[in-house]
């Protein structure tokens, strides 16, 4: 009901300029809606070098892995993922700085969507790729399995992580505890993790971004720097009750067999 | 709920109406693997409208007390089918429906048999309470009209006995866990013959979505010692020697394990995890890479709790 209403508010809000917004591939009913509110009056292109990376199934809707790989692309400054028919399209807005422009993260899905990335480049111009997935329905209106146990407030805070360097730069995985509420079940309004932010030595920026309630339950994040082994990678991130997730984790060298052994 | 399922089926009947002009009907090839038992082959492949879910093997077994069978099926439509076939084959009705373990493709056909017929072990008729009904929605959306009128029916007969005697077949009970956590395997006597249930696939990939991976270990070691002659794996053909299947199904299990394991501590994000190769052993295993992406959703999110160490100040 929530969603429907959204769903309307979108339809009756004023249209943005959107005379250069290409006709969509997947054509998708939300695109020239959607794309106005996210582009605005910005050039934007569809382009396949944006590797948007989902598997096949939609195992878990409210857990579903995409990544996002522009690394054959330079001079990124922007990357945001998206979902056109979530009730919350927007998942994770990521500028990468100093980070390579690479994200991986998992998101809800509610319905059968298209899920894409768009990368911003420096003139401002964006580049979009993607493709539908089918998903179950729900992800976005069942309550979270932590707030079903009860046992989410004990851990908000928490994160795991590593960060290996190896062949093609330092990954850093970062695993959050969080039941990311997306306000569509009765009584639980939205709330979830919102900032990230990593800096390395001598503040250096590995990347911040901004995070929806639309990422799945205990958000886990890859992104991929130049960090060195034995410097420390610094995360300050914070919820939208102001719980703060901060920490610090030392670069490690790759084990020249893990590359290996995960295959 | 009711509503929305309608709905569903209704938009997929209608979807897909052109393909299947004629009514939807599964067809019921029972295959002979011993004496007095047939095996209803299952498509060795993801559920899906074009198979109607009928992916699992089940079981025909021919007594003298009446006709026994091992699973059901994905559906009402074929429960009825599969009861029909069985009481053609065998000339005598069907007087018991093992149920091996959760899941829908192995227990949703039971809508077309008596409760009283259908047993359980207590775990399962327990889990099967609280989970069996929480599988319905999904199955209408992949399958729609395939589903019609289908309703999950609970087991009328709690099996407490380790092993069940028909005229003069007598059937062990394997009460085990791992692939789920209730799995009954049974030994027909009478031939050697190992219905495994999914605690056994046979190149097809198995399936992990509640498995205990150190207890689905424990219960292969236990099956390999039976001293049976052939196995019936869950999905896949038939095994003619004993250990074939089993092997392969803890081969894939370790591998899965390990490689998910090594993926967490490189600190790999889940879609690179889920496309990593497939070893060519594997190769000729149906439906490994779908699985194995499966898997990744199903063991990644624990496997990082245990792995990866808390870099939080909190
Ligand atoms: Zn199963």
């Amino acid at each position: 009901m929530r969603r429907l209403l959204l769903a309307g508010m979108l339809l009756l809000a004023p249209v943005a300029a959107q005379a250069k917004l290409p006709a969509d591939p997947l054509a998708s009913p939300m695109w020239q809606r959607l794309g106005g509110t996210l582009f605005g009056d910005d050039t934007v292109r569809f382009d396949d070098r944006v590797k948007v990376v989902f598997p096949g199934i939609a195992e878990d809707q409210h857990s579903f892995p995409v990544s996002v790989d522009a690394r054959g692309i330079k001079g990124v400054r922007r990357i945001i993922l998206f979902a056109d028919l979530n009730p919350i399209p927007l998942a994770v807005d990521f500028t990468p700085e100093g980070a390579q422009p690479f994200l991986a993260t998992r998101i809800k899905l509610d319905q059968r969507t298209p899920v894409r990335a768009a990368v911003q480049l420096e003139d401002g111009s964006w580049l979009v790729s993607g493709g539908w997935i089918d998903a179950a329905g729900g992800g976005c209106s069942a309550p979270p399995a932590s707030r079903v146990k009860g046992d989410w407030a004990e851990h908000l805070g928490e994160v795991r992580g590593v960060a290996l360097r190896g062949g093609d730069g330092t990954h850093v995985r970062l695993a959050f505890r969080h039941p990311m509420d997306t306000g569509f079940v009765a009584n639980i309004p939205t709330y979830n993790l919102q900032d990230v932010a990593l800096t390395g030595a001598g503040g250096k920026h590995y990347g911040t971004m901004r995070i929806e309630a639309s990422v799945a339950e205990d958000p886990s994040i890859t992104v991929i720097t130049d960090a060195a082994v034995g410097e420390d990678i610094v995360l300050r991130g914070s919820d939208t009750n102001g719980i703060r997730y901060d920490g610090s984790i030392a670069v490690r060298a790759a084990p020249a067999d893990a590359a290996v052994a995960a295959r | 709920m009711i509503g929305r399922r309608a709905v569903l089926a209704g938009l997929a009947g209608a979807a897909a109406a052109p393909a299947f002009a004629q009514p939807l009907a599964y067809r019921i090839m029972p295959e002979p693997v011993a004496a007095g038992l047939w095996v209803v082959r299952g498509a060795d492949a993801p559920i899906a409208m074009a198979n109607g879910g009928a992916i699992a093997n089940i079981t025909i077994l021919a007594t003298d007390a009446g006709t026994v069978l091992i699973d059901c099926g994905p559906s009402l439509r074929y429960g009825k089918a599969l009861k029909a076939a069985a009481e053609t084959l065998t000339g005598k009705p069907v007087v018991r429906v093992y149920l091996t373990h959760l899941h829908p493709d192995h227990v949703y056909g039971a809508a077309a048999f008596a409760p009283a017929v259908l047993a359980a072990t207590p775990q399962l008729a327990t889990l099967l309470k609280s989970e069996g009904p929480g599988f319905s929605d999904g199955m209408y959306r992949l399958l729609g009209d395939w589903m019609r009128g289908t309703e999950f029916t609970a087991p009328g007969t709690i099996l407490s006995a380790d092993s069940e005697t028909f005229g003069t077949r007598r059937l062990r009970l394997l009460p085990l866990t791992g692939h789920s956590p209730a799995d009954l395997a049974i030994l027909d006597e009478a031939t050697g013959t190992l219905i495994a249930g999914d605690l056994v696939f046979h190149d097809r990939a198995p399936s992990t979505p509640h498995a205990d991976l150190a207890k689905w270990r424990a219960a292969l070691t236990t099956l390999k010692a039976l001293g049976h002659t052939r196995v019936v794996p869950g999905h896949g053909p038939i095994d003619p020697t004993p250990n074939a299947a089993i092997d392969q199904t803890r081969d894939w299990l370790d591998w899965v394990e390990t490689t998910l394991r090594a993926a967490v501590a490189a600190g790999e994000d889940n879609v690179a995890a889920g496309n990593t190769p497939i070893p060519p052993r594997f190769g000729a295993m149906q439906a490994a890479r779908y699985e194995l992406q499966r898997s990744v959703s199903h063991l990644y999110p624990a496997l990082e709790a245990e792995l990866l160490p808390r870099i939080d100040t909190r």
